[in-house]
């Protein structure tokens, strides 16, 4: 496992971006906004924190990881092809028929745990996953990455009472908060603050972070070890679009193709 | 004839399964003393979970369970359990394959007294429309034993109906149960009565009836419901010539929609359904309500005798 190595993540950071950027564009469709949102977190857990082999996916003693938000699958798909869990090349076929690479994340494709898309649905089956380990006595620990407009959606609070009463410490959710559902800000459509008191009351540990600090947002998955007794619900503060100034905090960046002028312009922006 | 509940004969035949497998865990909707899924609670209380009213969660975390190879059967009544969970039954469980049995109690008009909002009447339509799934509604205990086992053993994801009031034990032990394999009760040359579930035994006491007018009647238990036993409904249809379906379920896509698509692809004969016409149920006692909605031996006799009539004219 690599250690932290700032510059390395922030490379890192900017290629994925660079690689979401040409897939969708590639594609013809896709989600940009909400994939550049949670660029930082991805690298930190497949960079630094999540135990995991590329050449044996299916490892028992690996980590999980269940993208929820299966819109931002570019983002997967990059950080897996990056891992080595499949060639580089394949991102071309991004959305493409007879593709692995299908639109919403996919478990068809090497590294990819479960398939989304409906959104809601993560959180239940990671509890179900961390209850699955600690009845064989293991110590993987699930990581669920979530949406903020995705936890309109109430069966993620079914499994918030599930994984507290059941104390699945084994169990981190990162809920990549950049404010922007598809059609507005969530506190616009359907407010969902105080979310950490929310998640507290729920009897989870919250623990906030800037989502695109590596220092902050290694600090937080390295404090999962410490938290005994209770699942941690990590509230990654981020901003949609994050990298492009122009599709910054811009809802209609939610699943907007570039134009190929836009194009030029974000890949000139993230190669700074 | 013994009569048991095919949810009783889930009950015992569960702990079987557990003693045999230490990797079936089971999840309740709170429900398991309906369900009869108590029993496994109590001899195997580390893995039973029940994770409350909240069925999406209740399937969702069942789905989580396979990855660590764990075989999860999800236990409620079949109305809350599907409809509230169908996104999740959708995309979590069938889209991704997982190996995940749900069980729904409570299948049918024969729920009685508690009244529409139990009884499930949609259950094989929402179910078999899905990829990758099986539907399964026993006819009886002993075959629910049966069919327990063989869904265990099998990869991927099960839908099993089970039902609240005693029905009579038609089948014997030594019978084969093979899932997609249909079971001809009776054999008879003039009309075919496809059933399921509890309807198997009205469409016996409807061919015995039928017998007494000279009417040959062969029966037909389709205990599975998808994969349909396509060969045997052809074959039927080319010997009798006129069929009824017979199913506690709603007209509309289920056991008899099932049978007529095979029929109108494949082998084109009279078809008469005796389902539920496009009405949701009421609380009173199963035979009353049976009677009310036309699922009793004598509505199948007369839908026999509409598809015989029909057979005639052609």
């Amino acid at each position: 496992m690599p250690k932290f190595d700032i510059t390395a993540f922030q490379e890192k950071a900017r290629h994925y971006r660079e690689d979401i950027l040409t897939m969708v564009c590639d594609a013809g469709s896709g989600h940009i906004g909400g994939a550049f949102s949670g660029v930082e977190i991805l690298v930190s857990l497949y960079h630094y924190k999540m135990r995991h082999n590329p050449q044996n996916p299916s490892w028992s003693q690996r980590d999980r990881f269940i993208m929820s938000k299966g819109h931002a699958s570019a983002l997967l798909y990059v950080t897996l092809a990056d891992c080595g869990y499949f060639p580089k090349e394949e991102l071309k076929t991004f959305r493409k028929l007879n593709s692995r690479l299908q639109g919403h994340v996919y478990s068809g494709v090497p590294g990819v745990e479960f398939s989304t898309g409906a959104l809601g649905q993560g959180l239940s089956v990671s509890c179900g996953i961390a209850l699955g380990v600690k009845l064989r006595q293991s110590d993987s620990r699930v990581y669920c990455f979530l949406g903020d407009g995705e936890i309109q959606e109430g069966q993620n609070w079914e499994a918030a009472m599930t994984a507290s009463q059941h104390k699945l410490d084994n169990l981190c959710a990162i809920l990549d908060q950049n404010k922007i559902q598809q059609n507005d800000l969530v506190s616009k459509i359907k407010n969902e603050e105080p979310l950490a008191d929310k998640w507290r009351s729920f009897g989870w540990e919250v623990i906030e972070v800037d989502g695109h600090n590596f220092s902050e947002l290694t600090a937080a998955l390295d404090a999962l070890d410490r938290i005994k007794g209770k699942p941690v619900f990590i509230i990654a503060h981020t901003v949609k679009g994050k990298g492009v100034s122009f599709m910054e905090n811009q809802a209609k960046w939610h699943s907007r193709l570039p134009t190929p002028r836009e194009r030029q312009a974000a890949l000139e922006e993230l190669g700074g | 004839m013994e009569m048991k509940s095919t949810r009783e004969a889930f009950g015992e035949a569960l702990v079987e399964l557990g003693r045999e497998n230490n990797k079936i865990v089971v999840l309740s909707g709170d429900l398991e003393d309906s369900t009869r899924c108590e029993y496994f609670k109590k001899e195997f209380p580390n893995r039973f979970f029940n994770l409350g009213i909240a069925e999406q969660d209740l399937v969702g975390a069942a789905v989580g369970l396979t990855f660590e190879g764990w075989i999860p059967l999800v236990c409620s009544f079949a109305s809350f359990l599907l409809p509230s969970a169908y996104s999740v039954l959708r995309l979590s469980v069938c889209y991704n394959n997982k190996n995940v049995k749900l069980i729904g109690s409570h299948g049918g008009l024969t729920v009685g007294p508690d009244g529409a909002t139990a009884q499930s009447l949609e259950d094989f339509a929402i179910t078999r429309v899905l990829p990758n799934i099986r539907v399964i509604c026993p006819v009886d205990a002993l075959e629910t034993k049966k069919a327990l086992c063989q869904i265990a053993s099998l990869e991927g994801p099960v839908y099993m109906r089970l039902a609240r009031i005693p029905f009579p034990v038609i089948t014997q032990d030594a019978q084969p149960f093979e899932i997609g394999k249909a079971n001809i009760l009776r054999r008879g040359k003039d009309v075919s009565i496809i059933a399921c579930g509890l309807m198997v035994s009205e469409a016996l006491k409807a061919a015995d009836i039928l017998s007494r007018e000279k009417i040959e009647t062969e029966v037909i238990n389709m205990h599975t419901i998808k994969p349909l036993d396509e060969e045997t409904i052809v074959q039927s249809a080319r010997s009798a010539g006129a069929i009824v379906t017979a199913e506690e379920h709603q007209m509309y896509g289920g056991l008899g929609s099932a049978v007529a698509e095979v029929l109108g692809k494949r082998h084109p004969v009279p078809l008469e359904m005796v389902a539920v016409r496009d009405t949701f149920g009421e609380s009173g006692e199963p035979e009353e309500l049976l009677r009310k909605y036309q699922l009793k031996d004598t509505d199948i006799v007369n839908a026999a005798k509409n598809a015989l009539k029909r057979k005639m004219r052609k």
